[in-house]
């Protein structure tokens, strides 16, 4: 049972100091599927997706990614970040290091990959994001929707199984969301990865989300398929939120 | 739409700016652009009228550059004395190393020189420099202390002069630079144990002048050694000088570390990299390159610092100077002296200065922050 779904959250709790950020959490994930998770901004959304590769902890409760519990032992965690790709919001690519170095780094010394074999991978996907141009610039030299692209080939390097995205598109200028977006549309339509992101581009949770989940002070409030989801919200909560980004 | 044209008609005719190049151009600007900037000119000029042509005059004119003994200097004493720099400066150069043998220690300081030009070379940043490191500090060991291979055994206490200030600054940096790294990476660190221990040992030894770091090195510490069992005096000092410089360096580059943002530990630890990896391939990297100058100037001070030995009669740079200048028939020529050992130091101390400059152009990758 627990082996079908990839991740799988039991009644996570969190909290920053006093503040209550998760709110007894229950989150069953199937492998390769594909969820969107919106809300409104400190709803914990983006504090529950770094609870699955550990950059937060859990206080209570349970995270198993696919089949390893994460708990403080050091081999779990980087058992699970293995295989956990993240992409973040203002794309943390490495500065001193060459597009190219960013991308290989983590499979020469972290999976132990031959620098050639390394560096061939990271070309491949780069020619995925469509900048192959760029492999020997550093990332100061790129712009922000270039940036992104290397920082999701940087994560599908490590050949993850899952990937995360925190607010992938937030950071950028208007005019670079749609090339990161396109990116990940390609990403998800090739299939077998399972995805997790949270976002309000509402576009692209229609084309390519299976479950959209809406949070809203440390809580899953709604969660159900894309065309329920927007055709015929649920919770009170849920509908002012959407009224509010769908203009 | 009449504003539009007249604008236009206005660029026509407009006159190019008032010109900022050129000799007269820069002299306009920079020299004389308002009533206070040309008081401040007036001023300067005033000030290296009266002082350059004297200084020019007693150090190159006047002065006495060759002369057997002191005589021809003290006749004239309108001039300096170079023939005193001519005499002595072997002996403010080695000190009180064997005047026969002194091709060896003259040697071990080009080699010291040349190991650290290499290590400032891009091209020799790979294994091969651990390796030309190896030979090259075995090689100024074999010169300055002999012993085997047909030259003459030297005690480290006749060593003194260039030779021992660039081995006592060149070990200081070699050693505290990566325990400075340790110290600062423990200070940061999540377990209380060695947090606190970094923590005591940094402000211990800053809360102490240097002076009597190696005061105590050289008095106290032999006091708790059992009978019998002694570690040489120079080894002391130069471990007074490696725990001072590092609870420094741990600083700067605490500093360092604290600027990079939390978002760089974060994509390291996504990514899966240990906490050697994740510190040795991003996170250093990057807080060594922000915090060059600091850090360049805390090996100009350390560097000038080792000085600081003739408090316990070892006989570097400076103390051979002084030394120098006890010969009683050479008595009273302690400026030509001191502007002597001024110039080697400042020749030092610049070409850091200017390396550590350079390297930042050279480490830019177009990302500022």
């Amino acid at each position: 049972m627990a082996s079908q779904s990839m991740i799988e959250l039991q009644g996570v709790n969190k909290w920053y100091g006093q503040f209550h950020v998760l709110r007894n959490v229950n989150l069953s994930v199937k492998r390769g599927e594909r969820i969107v998770i919106c809300g409104p901004s400190g709803s914990g959304k983006s504090t529950m997706i770094r609870c699955i590769n550990r950059l937060e902890e859990h206080q209570r409760g349970q995270i198993v990614v696919d089949g390893v519990e994460l708990t403080n032992d050091l081999k779990n965690i980087e058992l699970i970040r293995r295989d956990v790709g993240m992409v973040f919001q203002h794309f943390n690519l490495f500065p001193h290091l060459t597009v190219l170095e960013n991308l290989t780094l983590a499979p020469i010394w972290v999976l132990k990959k031959p620098k050639a074999e390394a560096e061939e991978t990271a070309m491949t996907y780069l020619k995925r994001v469509r900048i192959p141009e760029q492999a020997n610039k550093f990332p100061g030299q790129l712009s922000g929707g270039q940036q992104q692209r290397v920082a999701i080939a940087r994560s599908l390097c490590m050949n993850p199984k899952i990937m995360l995205f925190d607010e992938p598109t937030s950071a950028l200028d208007p005019e670079m969301v749609k090339e990161v977006l396109d990116v990940m549309v390609g990403l998800a339509e090739e299939g077998g990865m399972t995805m997790l992101c949270v976002t309000h581009e509402m576009g692209f949770a229609k084309a390519v989300a299976h479950r959209v989940i809406f949070m809203d002070r440390g809580e899953i409030v709604e969660q159900n398929t894309p065309d329920e989801f927007f055709a015929n919200p649920q919770n009170e909560r849920t509908r002012t939120f959407l009224g509010q980004i769908l203009h | 739409m009449t504003n539009a044209t007249e604008t236009a008609v206005a660029n026509d005719t407009m006159a190019p700016p008032e010109n900022t190049s050129g000799i007269t151009g820069w002299l306009k600007e920079k020299l004389f652009s308002g009533p206070l900037n040309i008081i401040l000119t007036v001023i300067c000029g005033l000030l290296v009228i009266s002082i350059l042509p004297p200084f020019i005059e007693w150090a190159l004119i006047k002065a006495v550059w060759i002369s057997p003994t002191a005589d021809a200097c003290r006749a004239d004493r309108a001039g300096a004395c170079w023939a005193f720099i001519a005499e002595k400066h072997r002996l403010i150069l080695f000190g009180l190393y064997p005047y026969e043998e002194q091709w060896r220690p003259l040697l071990a300081a080009l080699v010291n020189i040349a190991l650290i030009v290499m290590s400032c070379m891009r091209r020799f940043w790979n294994v091969r420099l651990l390796y030309i490191w190896v030979i090259g500090l075995a090689l100024i060991a074999w010169l300055m202390w002999g012993g085997i291979l047909g030259l003459r055994y030297v005690e480290n206490t006749n060593w003194g002069g260039l030779p021992l200030t660039l081995i006592l600054a060149t070990f200081g940096v070699g050693f505290a630079f990566p325990f400075g790294i340790v110290l600062a990476l423990g200070r940061r660190s999540n377990m209380p144990a060695i947090k606190t221990l970094c923590i005591i040992y940094i402000e211990l030894i800053r809360g102490v002048p240097l002076i009597s770091l190696l005061f105590m090195s050289s008095v106290m510490l032999p006091l708790f050694f059992p009978e019998g069992f002694s570690i040489d005096k120079l080894l002391r000092a130069q471990l007074a000088i490696i725990m001072f410089a590092a609870a420094y360096i741990a600083e700067v580059i605490r500093g360092g570390l604290q600027a990079i943002p939390k978002g760089q530990y974060e994509a390291a630890d996504a990514l899966g990299l240990s906490y050697w990896k994740k510190m040795g391939f991003i996170i250093l990297p990057q807080a060594l390159k922000i915090v060059i100058p600091p850090m360049v100037s805390l090996f100009i001070a350390m560097f000038k610092d080792t000085s600081l030995v003739v408090i316990i009669g070892i006989f570097d740079l400076m103390n051979a100077t002084k030394a120098s200048l006890t010969d009683t028939a050479w008595k009273g020529f302690s400026v030509e002296a001191y502007i002597f050992v001024s110039i080697i130091y400042f020749v030092f101390c610049f070409s850091m200065s200017k390396y550590s400059q350079q390297l930042e152009v050279r480490l830019a990758t177009g990302h500022k922050r």
